[in-house]
Order: structure tokens, then sequence, then C-alpha cells
């Protein structure tokens, strides 16, 4: 975990990947528990960047988020990601009803190309880091507010913008971007661990 | 030089707009067509598709999708073109005769018509075999690639919208999806291969609500709970019932969806149309037999009776027919419920029946759990979850197709009659107990905890759920034979109901969801609008209701 960074204050690529993954883990867990997309019932809670974050204990979520952040894991820290959405489509006639996107940037000096992108790292507080977590999770939750009801059985999947010439694994297939027409977006706020930088923007369509 | 070469695309791209045209194809195209050389669309379309790499406009590139879209569609009616392509030869000697001159091919038919004075169609030139042959193979053709096509179409579609967004260049980027799709929340009526697996968690959960609607206030509940609205304390109507029963274990009376009150006096079955406000008597049994319970149908056209004959009949009621008799149960049938085509019986053994009326051999379960008479017996609104009380204080929760109990819960203190499921969260029961009990409690039936109790001090003979409001109704005995309406969830009296001289015996809602009508051993029956709609409001919720069809009516295309 964080362990390594606390020491020094300095954040390695890897470290990077680790916590951006930790945060798509409970930003996701949390959005599923938000929006109601699996019943309150099979969420428990941890305490987080300080704040209580909602974790399901469905078996097979776990699993699929667990198998896929991995994944997500690795690509990031080999910097081939550039967007992470979490789709949330009406499970009936699939019709994509919420976007969430999380833009993933490479600080200078850690881009796709650099040599030394594995042995360099960057100077920033995990404290500090953290903080600009937890205001991404609070608006995450406070979006509740302002998105429209989710009244029908949803499912979520997850899409992962990676480079056109990447290797990718046979679990793994093409996908639609599942754009929503006409929809209205929310931008929240961003988040950097000085080698990766997350943008958050929400988008759902308008209920008319 | 570059404004030369944007010149010479512009015409390119215009000229191949020229031949996507709509109208009918060239001649030799259909016939192409017709002798199946289909590959043809093919090739026309990757041509076409290799013109929009010229990536001019959005709009340039958007041309071979509507051509492909449009082949897809021609398709069909080139395979019937033979038989019709003759139809305007067989008009032509009619119209000769009225003296029209026929364009063209005018100097032949003049000469056939000439010997005759009426219109016999010569159909030598058409060839019926071939043409039903290649109507019926171009039918079978579309069947068996439409899977294929489709999915070509739509990967099509979507490079070329991709294209699009990008200007005209194909994308930098891929979007990736994990194949293993999360396992969906929620509706566990489903069958994926992940269900077996999860049917634990999925099997309580509550299909289509979700829990974040309290926090909508433009939805209907929420304002109402709050609103102090008129709720008139005299009933709207009283009805006599001579001779009904004044037995707290039976259900003698039930409100169908088609507006027909079917009330059991005795021995005898009467429906009352709520409708024009005529009474039909259905059926009469002789003294020593009586009802013990009535229970319509969803759909409102057949009835069940439970008799103390240890029968259940089903009853057609508009023929006034017996439909059919169903023996099980060695005691009087005291309650009933229907899930579909399963009628549920409870008996006074303490034995439930589910009843497959479709089937001949009618038991599909027999559920012995219950020691002592069963009181209360009533699906859930989805259909998952039986709910049953019992003389022995008990009520026990079943998942359907089960014959364990899911839960049991003991907390009563008496007899549980009153069981009603809440309309809006499919897995909240309410209960109440007896004399010695006097509580109402609402349970969590997928987690199987107690939500909340409320001692009413009174006999609880009868719970309903408002499908308007966030409020239920329960019917009570000694001392005021009141009905209490409370606001949920928090189960706060909301107003009392006096009116009747004995003990509250059931009650019905509706199908309108506006009026609750008590049955009492005062021997009446008393309608109460307690839940009235504004005028207002239903039209909105009328139009609530038709958004799911107008959903789905706008995938269909």
């Amino acid at each position: 975990m964080p362990d390594n960074q606390e020491q020094s204050n300095c954040v390695t690529l890897k470290g990077s990947g680790q916590l951006v993954s930790e945060f798509f883990f409970y930003g996701i867990n949390s959005i599923l528990y938000q929006r109601g997309i699996y019943p309150p019932e099979s969420f428990t809670y941890k305490q987080q960047y300080g704040l209580t974050v909602f974790l399901t204990t469905d078996e097979g979520v776990k699993k699929y988020l667990n198998t896929v952040l991995a994944q997500i894991k690795d690509w990031l820290e080999a910097g081939q990601i550039s967007r992470l959405v979490l789709v949330i489509s009406n499970a009936d006639n699939k019709e994509t009803l919420e976007r969430w996107d999380f833009r993933i940037q490479h600080e200078k000096g850690f881009e796709a190309g650099q040599k030394d992108r594995n042995t360099k790292s960057a100077e920033k507080d995990l404290k500090e880091i953290q903080k600009e977590m937890r205001e991404v999770m609070r608006q995450i939750t406070a979006c509740v507010t302002f998105l429209p009801l989710l009244d029908c059985t949803c499912s979520f999947d997850l899409l992962v913008y990676t480079h056109k010439n990447l290797d990718v694994p046979d679990e793994w297939g093409d996908s639609a971007a599942c754009y929503i027409a006409d929809a209205e977006s929310v931008r929240l706020k961003s988040f950097s661990t000085s080698v990766h930088k997350v943008d958050t923007c929400v988008s759902y369509k308008l209920n008319l | 030089m570059s404004h030369m070469e944007f010149n010479t695309n512009l015409k390119d791209t215009l000229k191949s707009d020229n031949e996507l045209k709509t109208g009918p194809l060239p001649r030799w195209q259909r016939r192409a067509r017709e002798q199946g050389l289909t590959p043809l669309s093919i090739n026309e379309k990757s041509f076409l598709g290799n013109k929009s790499g010229l990536g001019i406009s959005p709009r340039s590139a958007r041309t071979p999708l509507s051509g492909s879209f449009l082949d897809g569609k021609k398709s069909p009616s080139t395979g019937i073109s033979p038989g019709r392509e003759k139809s305007p030869a067989r008009l032509m000697p009619k119209l000769a005769v009225r003296g029209h001159r026929t364009p063209g091919g005018g100097n032949k038919t003049p000469n056939k018509l000439a010997c005759g004075d009426r219109f016999i169609p010569n159909r030598s030139a058409t060839d019926y075999e071939r043409s039903h042959h290649l109507i019926m193979s171009s039918m079978d053709r579309k069947d068996t690639n439409a899977d294929d096509e489709q999915s070509l179409q739509q990967k099509e579609y979507r490079e070329k919208m991709l294209q699009n967004l990008n200007d005209g260049v194909p994308p930098e980027t891929r979007v990736l999806s994990f194949k293993a799709k999360a396992p969906q929340g929620k509706d566990g009526s489903k069958s994926s291969q992940n269900f077996q697996l999860f049917c634990n968690v999925m099997i309580f959960i509550s299909a289509h609500i979700n829990n974040l609607k309290v926090l909508f206030s433009t939805g209907k509940s929420a304002t109402k709970s709050s609103s102090s609205r008129h709720i008139p304390s005299v009933p709207e109507k009283i009805l006599d019932a001579p001779e009904l029963l004044n037995d707290y274990y039976l259900h003698l009376m039930d409100w169908s969806s088609n507006n027909h009150l079917a009330v059991g006096l005795g021995g005898c079955v009467f429906i009352w149309n709520g409708g024009d406000g005529t009474i039909t008597p259905l059926t009469q049994y002789e003294d020593p037999e009586y009802i013990c319970s009535l229970s319509w149908i969803k759909e409102g056209n057949v009835l069940a009776i439970g008799r103390s004959n240890k029968n259940t009949e089903l009853w057609d009621v508009a023929q006034q027919k017996l439909i059919r008799t169903m023996a099980g149960h060695t005691d009087r049938i005291t309650s009933l419920s229907w899930n579909s085509f399963i009628l549920s019986s409870g008996s006074r053994s303490g034995q439930i029946i589910h009843h497959d009326v479709r089937n001949p051999n009618h038991i599909s379960a027999t559920l012995n759990h219950h020691s002592q008479e069963i009181c209360g017996l009533k699906w859930s609104n989805d259909g998952r979850m039986l709910a049953a009380g019992g003389n022995d204080n008990l009520v026990s929760i079943w998942e359907n197709g089960s014959t364990t109990p899911l839960f049991t819960f003991s907390d009563h203190q008496a007899a549980v009659k009153g069981l009603a499921w809440c309309p809006f969260q499919n897995n909240i029961l309410a209960s109440g107990g007896g004399t010695n009990d006097r509580t109402i409690r609402l349970w969590n039936c997928s987690l199987g905890t107690n939500l909340k109790t409320v001692n009413t001090n009174s006999q609880v003979s009868s719970l309903l759920w408002s499908t308007h409001y966030r409020e239920l109704i329960s019917g009570h005995g000694f001392s005021q034979n009141q009905l209490t309406i409370w606001k949920y969830p928090t189960l706060t009296k909301v107003t009392d109901l006096t009116g009747h001289t004995g003990r509250v015996l059931e009650m019905c809602l509706s199908p309108d969801g506006q009026t609750v009508v008590s049955a009492a051993a005062d021997e009446t029956l008393r309608l109460w609008k307690c839940w009235a709609v504004d005028k207002k409001e239903k039209k909105s919720l009328n139009i609530g209701k038709d958004h799911p069809i107008s959903a789905l009516a706008r995938t269909i295309r």
C-alpha cells in the first residue's frame, strides 16, 4: 500500500499507479452505492481518505472490480491508458443513462515515451494527494442531488481508453464508447499525484 | 494547388451523391440482383466507404452510411419485383381499350385487342415458379443472415461515427471493456451465469425500485406524506352485509381489478359491482357449509372460494360457472392468495398448499410449518415471496419454489391475520397481531429484520398499504372498532376512522387505490375514500405510467 511514499513524500510511477487505481476502486464503489446500481444492503463501509466510503460485498462485483482494476493498474504504470469510463445503462434496453469519465493525464516528465520514468520520482505529500482525492469523492457523493433518478434496473460497465496499438489480453474486447445523445455534463474537481492527473466528469441523460 | 485538390475532391463527392440518389435502381443493377449477384452491393459499399476516406467534411462521410442502410431496405423489394414488373404489361391493354395512348410499346397491343371485347390477362410471360422461388429464397437468406448483417452494419456504423467525430481521421485510442461483465444488480429473475452463484444476494433484492427515490422531492410520495390533506371522517357509502360471519380467521371479502367486490355472507357469495352498484349472487351453499375465504385472481375474472368442506373452488364470474374444485386440505380453507397461476391456500390444519391451477395434478407444493390455523396469507407484489401468518403467533416468509421458510418471525404474541406487502418497496412487509399482541410490525424480508414496531392498543385484523401515499391503514377490534391510517416509515398515526359498531374483520383496497372498504362484525361494509387523489395529480400520474411504454416504443425501429 502507500507506505513507501509516506517516508519521504516522493511519488514514483508505481506508487502513483497504485494510488490512482485505489482511488478508482473507492470511486467506483461509491458511485455504485450512491446511484443505487446495487442494493444498499449489499454494501459495507470503511474509513478512507477521512471519509466513510461504501464498498460492495457482492462477490461477483468485487471479483470483477479487482480483475479490471489490476489490469488498469498495469496499464497506468505503462502509461497506456488515457481514460476510464464508468457507464451506467438501462439493463433492459441497454440505453446509456450516465457516464462517469475519469480522464488520466501524465504530468510532465512521466509521459509514455520517457525513458527514466520508471526510476524517477516526484515530490508531493501523500496527505495533499489524499485531500484532493477526498474532495473528488465528496463531489461524487454530492452528485446524487442533481443527477436524475435511475428508475429502472441498471447495469454498469467499465470502458478503458487505451493507445491504438496496445497488446490486449484475450479477456478484453473492443467496445462502443456509449455516448449519451444531448447529455448534460458536469465537471468535478481533479486531483494529481504529480505523476498522474485525473479529471472527473459526469454526463447524464436529461429527463425531459 | 490545395484549393484545386479541394475542388476535385468536392466534385468526386458530389458525383457519388448523384449516384446514390434515392429512387429505383438502374435496371441493369436490379437484373443483376435478381439473378442473385448480391456481392455487388457489398462491393459498392466498400467502394463508397473508401471514398469517404477523402475526408472533406463529415457530410461526405455520412453518405455511404445512408447508402448502406438503403441497400438493406431495398433487398426484399427486389425479391418481389419479378412478379410486379409484369403488372404494367397486364394493365396496358385495358388502358388501350379506353382509348388512351400507350407510350412506348403501344405497337403490338392494339392488334391483339382488336379481336376481343373483354380484357383477358396474358400471363404467359410470367414465370411464377421462378418468382416464388426468388421470394422464398430471399426471405430465407434474410432470416439466416440477419444477425451477421446487423453486427456488420453496426460495426461499420461505429467506425464511421468514430471517424466523423475525429474529423475523418481514424481514432488514436481504442475503447476496451472487460468481456466478463459484472453481475447485474437488482433483477434476480434474469438468469445469467453468475445468477446461480449470487442468487442468495439477488433473490431478496427489490426489482425496479431505487432507494434513492426518497431524495426526489418531485416524486409523488415525499410531498404527499408531509401534506395535511383532508381525509373524510365518515364513510362514503355503507352497505348491509347480513349474516357476515364474525370469525377473526376468515377472509370474507376481496375486491377485483375489474371493480367487483366479492363478499361471503354465510353460505352465499355476492358480487357487488363497484361501477354501477348492482349486486349479483354468485353461489349458495346449504346451511352447515359456509364460505371461509375469497380471493380474486389478478386479472379479475376468476374468483377462488375457500370452503368449510375443505375444498377450494374456482369460479368464472362472468359466466357464473364453477370451473374447478380442488381438494387436498384436511380442514377448512381460511386464506387464499394468488401468484399468477399459483393459488396458495392455507387451512385450519396449518398446512399451506400451492395449487397450480393449470395442471390436472394441481398440488405443486405443500408447506408444513405452522402448527395452527393459517389466518393470513399474502404473496408479495413481485411474486417472489409468500408471507404466512398463523394462529401459532408466527409469521413465516417463503421464497417462491422453496418448501422451507426463509424466515420465521416469532415476535407477535397473538395470531397474525393482517399481512400486507409494501407496494413501493418490495421487501417490506407489515404484519399485525391479534388481541394479545396489538402491534403492527414492519419487516425487511431481505434481511429478516424488524424495522419498526408500534403498539395500537387494539386487535389488528387487517392491514393495507396505499398505492398513492406512503401510508398504511389498519383495521381494529375492541374498543373503538376503528380504522387507523399510519404514516410510513415513522408509523405515526395520521387519523382514526370510526363508525363501525363491531370489530373490523377485513379490509380491501379498490382497484384505483383510493377507496378502502371495511367489513365489520356489525354486518356492514363501509367504503372510506381516505386515499383520494387530486384530479390534477392523477393526470401527472398517468403520464408517468405511460413512460415505460413510450421508452419501449422508442427502441422499436
